[in-house]
């Protein structure tokens, strides 16, 4: 088998991601320590003008896959061209970020090739020539150390490794496909746009996050959350949520952290008023600096936060943002 | 219309979860099961459908025999029917998903419904896995799901907080999300029916893991932190350490 590494790039605004990014430089790490060539995929209706620029990411090759077969996202499209182009560089791994579509397709695209997946690593090394991938299970409570017999198909999560700066001049090869729009089975009809400009929490690296104790946000609680907001804007953060938040209806539940919400590893994890479930905790204990807030000061969430206030979200959120926004002008 | 829906039993998510002597899996002594929560939208939407379009809803998982208890949780809250491919292995989602399609070959099938994620592997890949084995297409992560003339209407949750509204015709494999629907508890006529169910069952077909474990751990201890302050007046020096001490911001 050969040495290279496939990576499928993700774009978000008609650009590379950032976790895309932070994927090949992962893949571009591996293959260096392999051996081989990382290779960056990229696929869209537009997306040829980007490809030499990938180079400076670590790619040392870029295959632009370009039509119109690829301009919205399809399960059927992208799990066949991984597949396909996996068989032509004899992929030794095959990586993509661990989002919404990389999370759907890569899985496809694994099975057709008679291979598992490792979903949402944190980790990938190589131990006696053989790739290690490290990925929390039940929402990081345990982690495990997984390999594969073949070639290694995995997601890696978002914020954990690092974008390659050490760059190449990429080689750019063009990708055709026998498949064409009609061949797509499922066919999106219409994307509603989330709000404009809104962080994923699964994708950001500050998330400010509420509890209970913030109150209902159509009554008592609206100042509360409206201080949130407040916060997460001034310091670029988005905005989670506890399950006991999303079951009352006050958040959507794409905001939910926790073992049956999204699992995150953010740089900066602020808790306002979630005292930490078993649940809760699982899901961001992930996190480099997690900072809790809570007016109990025997609350769960304090054995795991690097920093707590004791005190009301009322009085402490807006004075925090206050702070923040003072040392970020300095 | 044949629905089939898929769960997996799990821990419960109060568990805590302690690797086994083996260092491979997880210690199962104390822990409490139950059907993996987002397989539970995945049932109530396959009963939802074939109350309203009429034809039968099979509920079908794969592990050990004590998984019969889901299966009639399954039963009593509207499922016709229940299988069970029996393994006492830890399998991994191509394994698990092998077994499924080798057995849904078997059987009619207009639907296939799955849980978009198990809250214990959180691989979030069966549902695409068996998609694929069958030659089936796959809408993953429903938040809302209609069948009208043979044809799938989903909305589904995409990158960048985006929803798609998909059609897919049908067989096809949907994965659902929370927001689908609310899951019914059982009603005592259901508790009864599920007590007279006979449960089918057979040997799960698994083939080898496509990735194997190597090693369970639990996750790294975190330092212990420290209370900066209380109330409002605490808030500039917590600024101060993030920004000096674990330089974050």
């Amino acid at each position: 088998m050969s040495k290279n590494v496939l990576v499928y790039v993700e774009f978000a605004d008609d650009k590379p991601s950032k976790a895309g990014l932070q994927a090949l430089g992962a893949g571009c790490r591996l293959a260096r320590q392999l051996g081989g060539e990382a290779i960056a995929l990229i696929a869209g209706a537009d997306v040829a003008g980007h490809a030499a620029g990938l180079g400076a990411f670590g790619a040392s090759k870029v295959q632009v896959a370009q039509g119109e077969q690829f301009r919205v996202y399809s399960q059927d499209g992208l799990s066949r061209l991984l597949a396909q182009q996996a068989d032509a560089v004899q992929a030794v791994a095959v990586l993509t970020s661990a989002t919404p579509a990389g999370k759907d397709f890569m899985a496809r695209a694994a099975a057709s090739r008679k291979c598992g997946l490792a979903s949402d690593c944190t980790n990938l090394e190589v131990e006696g020539g053989k790739i290690v991938a490290t990925r929390p299970v039940f929402a990081g409570k345990a982690l495990v150390k997984v390999a594969a017999p073949g070639t290694l198909w995995a997601t890696l999560r978002p914020n954990v490794f690092a974008v390659e700066t050490a760059g190449f001049t990429a080689g750019i090869e063009p990708v055709s496909v026998t498949f064409g729009v009609g061949d797509l089975r499922a066919v999106v009809r219409e994307i509603v746009a989330g709000a404009k400009g809104k962080l994923d929490v699964a994708e950001a690296e500050i998330i400010v996050s509420g509890g209970r104790g913030l109150k209902d946000p159509a009554g008592e609680g609206k100042q509360n959350w409206d201080n949130l907001e407040k916060l997460a804007a001034t310091i670029g953060a988005a905005v989670g949520a506890s399950r006991a938040v999303v079951d009352a209806g006050w958040r959507p539940h794409g905001d939910q952290v926790g073992q049956t919400g999204k699992t995150v590893s953010p740089k900066l994890y602020i808790a306002c008023a979630i005292s930490g479930a078993i649940q809760h905790l699982a899901g961001m204990s992930g996190s480099k600096v997690i900072v809790a807030i809570n007016k109990d000061e025997t609350a769960p969430i304090f054995k795991i936060a690097d920093y707590g206030i004791v005190g009301n979200v009322e009085d402490v959120v807006p004075a925090l943002t206050a702070a923040f926004a003072e040392a970020l002008k300095a | 219309m044949e629905i089939i829906v898929c769960i997996r039993r799990a821990p419960t998510t109060d568990a805590r979860i302690k690797p086994a002597a083996d260092g491979k899996n997880y210690d199962p002594a104390g822990i409490n099961f139950d059907i993996s929560e987002y397989d539970k939208f995945a049932l109530e939407a396959g009963i939802e459908l074939k109350e309203k379009h009429g034809g039968k809803a099979t509920v079908l998982s794969l592990g050990p025999s004590a998984v019969s208890k889901e299966l009639r949780t399954a039963i009593a809250m509207g499922c016709d029917a229940a299988s069970l491919l029996v393994s006492d292995g830890n399998h991994d989602s191509w394994a698990v998903a092998s077994a499924l399609a080798a057995k849904i070959k078997t059987m009619p099938h207009d639907l296939l419904l799955f849980g978009w994620n198990s809250v214990d592997s959180q691989s979030s890949a069966t549902g695409q896995m068996v998609a694929e084995l069958l030659g089936l297409a796959c809408v993953s992560v429903a938040v809302a799901l209609e069948v009208k003339d043979g044809v799938a209407h989903v909305e589904r949750l995409a990158s960048g907080g985006n929803r798609e509204r998909v059609v897919v015709k049908l067989p096809a494999v949907i994965t659902c999300q929370k927001g689908l629907n609310k899951p019914r508890q059982p009603n005592m006529k259901g508790l009864m029916n599920a007590k007279k169910t006979v449960i089918d069952e057979s040997p799960a077909n698994a083939p080898a893991d496509g990735v194997t474990v190597l090693r369970m751990d639990p996750p790294p201890p975190r330092p212990a932190g420290k209370i900066v302050g209380k109330g409002p007046e605490a808030a500039k020096a917590l600024v101060g350490l993030l920004r000096n001490e674990a330089k974050v911001i």
